[in-house]
């Protein structure tokens, strides 16, 4: 492992010291857990239930870090009866990429499991007296199921980010290595029987509310593991939040009214348009908003409803009600986009032995089809793949036994360089993957030659990363997994030659039945891009991203 | 981002370094925290929610930094907003958590405009 110090002009430089040497914390456990989000989080439950002992670690606080924690997840919550037509409807509008059965499996979890958190989350009780388990706060379900996850023993490891993961001989996965950051960055490994991924999506570093801390890592993971990632192309995805603020909360927005700097009214009307609508009016200047439509009941109870939206008016001395504010978009990448890893089944197993990925670092597809899972699929999705991909990973560690197998470690960029250390600008790495992964006209307006002139700017960078990188351990490696993730994000949008769902070609506006299939990416120095169900040879060849 | 720890509020206690999900807030050896990597902060405002003293000021804003002085930020009579609406702590059964309320006011919105197209894009 390396550590680091500081080069001239507050570059970092690496020392190489002894494996042996910097190991402060050496751990064991029958299932490890890394990312505590409400995936992570339920994934640690359900392993200690099933009488595994289970770490959790996180690169930021149990609780508080990640998307899930700053804003409120609603949950996909349908009563029996109503489950066939609510399935069908979302095969419809997934366009070809959703599966019946995956809908069923999470609404059913959902509908068991949610409420056995009431001991620890207060549901809401509605006007009419009844529980509402669908909708719940964020800091509070998080706060909850970190309690919860303490009263079944899990070990948490906070401040804590997982660097790379740890293959046994045979390449199944037998844990994973990291730092402590409140420790003095000391490294830390952990040998265990099983091991879920579940460090959120990435919104390549946008200001998306909560995700600054997923930035792809669980995907540049997984992938080193040998896993494939289904679905990068659809990172179209954008919310709406006043300008220089994080708040991308968007109820109130739902009744609200457009208008350019001339004080002239948009005719934006809510709905799914509004999006692609409200990209390119900013396209053309600044945007300004009012909510004085919000009915005056929703109004006077926004603050219980959603406390953090009105900090940032209250703090700046607006009124939404009455004034008019600039508005913008933040890029929502693969979190309320699509892609993340191939899971072969609900418990979030994947090609590689010993690694379950669950909740935003799973591909959606199959839940929520080609449109975002943002409004409800998402949580259920993150809840049902972290619950099962827990019992599963118990049930492997078991068989798997406490056997002192020889692990060696994954990580290749930001971490190993491949031919020497040289000092980088880390900073203007990460914002030439902003540049590339977060403008209308790259990403919500595709078409060839910007995805050409995407895919050859991320390919330096690239090549920047995985050849000199590996100072600052933690920072080298987040843009590693930034650079990694945007590159099979254009990879596989410029295989997509046609308009689905979340993803839109203005070069191929149509959709192409041909397409109706999930595209898969690989791959490091070369990315390659396959058809679900298609293997190697002539049918990758057709859809090879050479790079 | 977080622009202010108030000193002569602070009681450190030390949960705003602990819950900081991107480690901004570092230990000082006396006193109260230090903002050790104020460019890392997120701007979620949770710090200031788990801060018991009302001690902490974060900014709306992301992108800029925002010159406030401590009688600034106390005379805006701001610092635990947050808190009290979540109903936390002191002010638990004052607030009631009314987040259940928001697939109403996406159903209403929907209805008010058209009807069908609203459902997919009731994200929160
Ligand atoms: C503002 C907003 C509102 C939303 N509203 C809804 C909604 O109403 N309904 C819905 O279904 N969905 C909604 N979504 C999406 C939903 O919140 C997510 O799909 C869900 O919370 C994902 O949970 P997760 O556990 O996978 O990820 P997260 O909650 O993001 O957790 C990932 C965790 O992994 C950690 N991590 C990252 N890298 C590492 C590493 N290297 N080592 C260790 N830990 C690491 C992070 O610190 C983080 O704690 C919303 C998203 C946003 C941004």
């Amino acid at each position: 492992m390396h550590s680091s110090a500081d080069g001239p002009s507050g570059v970092t430089v690496t020392v190489i010291v002894s494996d042996a040497s910097s190991l402060a914390l050496s751990l064991t456990a029958d299932v490890l857990v890394i990312g505590g989000g409400m995936a992570g989080a339920w994934a640690a439950v359900s392993a200690a239930r099933a009488g595994a002992r289970v770490i959790l670690a996180d690169k930021g606080y149990c609780g508080t870090s990640g998307v899930t924690a700053a804003a409120g997840p609603g949950h996909w919550w349908v009563p029996p009866h109503a489950r066939e037509q609510a399935v069908a409807q979302r095969v419809a509008a997934g366009l070809g990429l959703g599966e019946a059965a995956w809908m069923h499996a999470i609404i059913e979890e959902t509908w068991r499991s949610l409420p056995t958190l009431a001991g620890r989350y207060a549901f809401g009780i509605d006007d009419e007296g009844r529980t509402n388990y669908r909708a719940v706060r964020g800091p509070e379900y998080m706060r909850a199921l970190r309690a919860f996850a303490r009263d079944h023993g899990v070990t948490i490891l906070d401040h804590s980010p997982v660097l790379e993961l740890l293959a046994r001989s045979d390449g199944s996965i037998g844990g994973a290595r990291g730092l402590r950051r409140q420790d003095g960055d000391r490294v830390y490994q952990i040998a265990a029987g099983a091991t879920v991924l579940a460090a959120g999506g990435t919104s390549f570093l946008s200001h998306l509310l909560g995700s600054r801390t997923n930035t792809g890592d669980g995907y540049l993971m997984a992938a080193e593991a040998g896993a494939d990632l289904s679905g990068m192309e659809f990172t179209a995805a954008y919310t709406i939040a006043p300008a220089h603020s994080t708040m991308t909360r968007s109820m109130a927005y739902s009744f609200a009214t457009y208008y350019d700097s001339d004080g002239r009214e948009l005719d934006l009307p809510f709905g799914p348009q509004q999006t692609m609508g409200l990209a390119k009016a900013l396209q053309a200047g600044p945007v300004f908003c009012s909510l004085h439509r919000l009915p005056d009941d929703i109004k006077a109870r926004l603050h219980t409803i959603s406390p953090n939206v009105p900090l940032v008016f209250d703090r700046w001395g607006i009124d939404p009600f009455g004034d008019r504010f600039e508005v913008t978009l933040h890029n929502d990448g693969t979190i309320r986009g699509l892609g993340g890893v191939r899971v072969d089944d609900v418990d979030g197993r994947t090609a590689v032995p010993g690694l379950f990925v669950a909740g935003d670092n799973a591909s959606r597809e199959k839940v929520a089809g080609a449109i975002s899972g943002g409004g409800n699929v998402n949580s259920a999705w993150a809840l049902t793949s972290g619950i099962r991909a827990g019992q599963a990973a118990a049930q492997l560690a078991r068989a798997v036994g406490g056997s002192a197998a020889t692990l060696t470690p994954l990580g290749q960029a930001g971490l190993r360089p491949k031919v020497r250390t040289r000092a980088l600008d880390i900073d203007a790495i990460r914002a030439g993957v902003r540049d590339e992964m977060h403008p209308f006209e790259k990403v919500l307006f595709r078409k060839e030659s910007t995805l050409a002139a995407s895919q050859r700017a991320l390919d330096g960078l690239w090549r920047e990363i995985a050849d000199h990188a590996a100072g600052d351990l933690l920072r080298s490696r987040e843009t590693a997994a930034l650079v990694a993730s945007a590159r099979w994000s254009v990879a596989t949008a410029r295989q997509r030659t046609e308009s689905r769902g979340l993803h839109h070609r203005i070069d191929h506006p149509q959709l192409d039945p041909q397409l109706a299939v999930r595209l898969l990416s690989s791959g490091f120095d070369r990315i390659v891009v396959t058809a679900e169900g298609q293997r190697a040879s002539a049918a990758s060849r057709a859809l090879e991203a050479a790079s | 981002m977080i622009e202010l720890i108030l000193a002569d509020r602070c009681t450190e206690c030390g949960a705003c370094v602990e819950v900081c999900p991107t480690n901004v807030i570092a230990r000082a050896v006396a006193g109260p925290p230090l903002l050790a990597r104020v460019e890392d902060c997120q701007t979620c405002f949770l710090c200031e929610l788990y801060c018991r003293a009302d001690a902490i000021y974060v900014a709306p804003d992301c992108d800029r930094r925002v010159a406030i002085t401590p009688e600034q930020a106390v005379a805006s009579g701001r610092l635990g907003q947050y808190r009290k609406h979540s109903g936390w702590d002191e002010w638990a059964g004052q607030y009631p958590n009314e987040q259940w309320l928001m697939e109403t006011v996406f159903r209403r919105a929907g209805e008010a405009a058209r009807p069908a197209e609203a459902d997919d894009k009731r994200t929160t």
